[in-house]
């Protein structure tokens, strides 16, 4: 019996191992919520975003390009996918490999959108892309496709002052 | 100084998206190409107590997931004088897939029972001030006029309509044919940008 098992372990180890190694963490909004309010030095920027989203898509490169220029300050990028969480391994992931997407992704799923909305920013509408960039009570919230230049400008005038 | 100047015309020029009619406003009328290829008006309701105005379009999943519940939704309100007109506010440069030939196609897959407009300029979108696919505009009777009731959602579940807890349409219809105030009056949800020009 205790080899089955073990051989059984052996096997699911093998065969997930096999596959692709990212897995993505699937949030509810309690469980994200936690991440939006970080009190350290580091700037945040949350981006929500999704696969189907052409906006969303034709941003990304560039929230990718910014990730790495500020790769040496105190900086962190979350992509926060709008997915549907079935759609992880068919398509997300998928994706995510094909552009090369370093920064760090989570599956936010919760459909009840209305209740946790107004908690990311009370001037978020719910139409993605959205982009928010806060350390601590600094914050700075957008409704709409952005680009280098624009979060460029940001982070330099706003978080990194030269 | 001269870069805080961009800087900050940036965020307003970001920040500074159209306005939205608010709840008691007077509704914006529109005039519209339906898919049966003749003219649809707000007008054409005086007789209703009020219309459903749901800006939605072909391509968007949450605008597809909600195909079927705007469907019940016309089949359940239209008798009771609440019926759905649904009007697709993209810009087919865009998105392709929302060009008018496509809404057409789509309307004769799903049997849609209502009007399914084009808003090819986005001026009724931009009246409205709809921001996403699906965006609900409740609009009550009152007087000559009608007036905005209810924004927001349909309900709050897009991807499980079994799932769904508070039907957020059918309760304010229910309000308002019992001569009250729906409550809430507005909700937000995750949707598609509408896609304009």
């Amino acid at each position: 019996m205790k080899t089955i098992v073990a051989f059984l372990i052996l096997i699911a180890f093998f065969t997930n191992f096999g596959k692709s190694q990212t897995t993505i963490p699937v949030y509810n909004f309690d469980q994200l919520e936690p991440l939006l309010h970080q009190r350290n030095d580091t700037v945040y920027l949350i981006n929500f975003w999704a696969t189907w989203c052409a906006p969303c898509r034709k941003e990304l490169p560039d929230i990718e390009k910014i990730g790495e220029k500020y790769s040496r300050e105190k900086f962190k990028v979350i992509l926060v996918s709008l997915d549907m969480s079935e759609t992880i391994n068919s398509t997300l992931i998928p994706f995510l490999k094909k552009n090369n997407i370093r920064s760090q992704v989570i599956v936010l799923d919760d459909p009840d959108s209305n209740r946790w909305i107004d908690k990311v920013d009370s001037l978020w509408g719910g139409s993605i892309p959205a982009t928010l960039v806060y350390r601590n009570d600094e914050k700075i919230f957008i409704e709409k496709q952005v680009d280098f230049n624009y979060l460029d400008s940001v982070l330099t005038l706003k978080f990194f002052k030269p | 100084m001269k870069k805080l100047f961009v800087f900050t015309f940036m965020i307003f020029s970001y920040l500074g998206s159209s306005a939205q009619v608010k709840v008691g406003d007077v509704a914006p009328t529109f005039n519209l190409k339906n898919v049966d290829g003749k003219m649809v008006s707000l007008d054409d309701y005086r007789s209703q107590k009020g219309v459903i105005v749901i800006f939605t379009c072909n391509h968007c999943p949450y605008a597809k997931a909600y195909e079927d519940r705007i469907i019940a939704l016309d089949k359940q309100y239209k008798p009771k004088g609440f019926p759905v007109v649904a009007i697709n506010p993209n810009d087919v440069s865009i998105v392709p897939e929302d060009s008018y030939e496509n809404m057409q196609v789509r309307a004769k897959e799903k049997g849609f029972t209502f009007p399914y407009l084009y808003d090819a300029t986005q001026a009724v979108a931009n009246a409205y001030g709809a921001e996403r696919t699906p965006h609900v505009f409740l609009l009550k009777k009152s007087g000559d006029k009608f007036e905005v009731a209810y924004i927001g959602a349909i309900d709050d579940n897009y991807k499980d309509a079994s799932a769904v807890k508070t039907r957020y349409v059918e309760q304010a219809i229910e309000a308002i044919l019992a001569g009250k105030k729906p409550e809430p009056s507005t909700t937000k949800a995750i949707g598609c940008t509408v896609k304009r020009k």
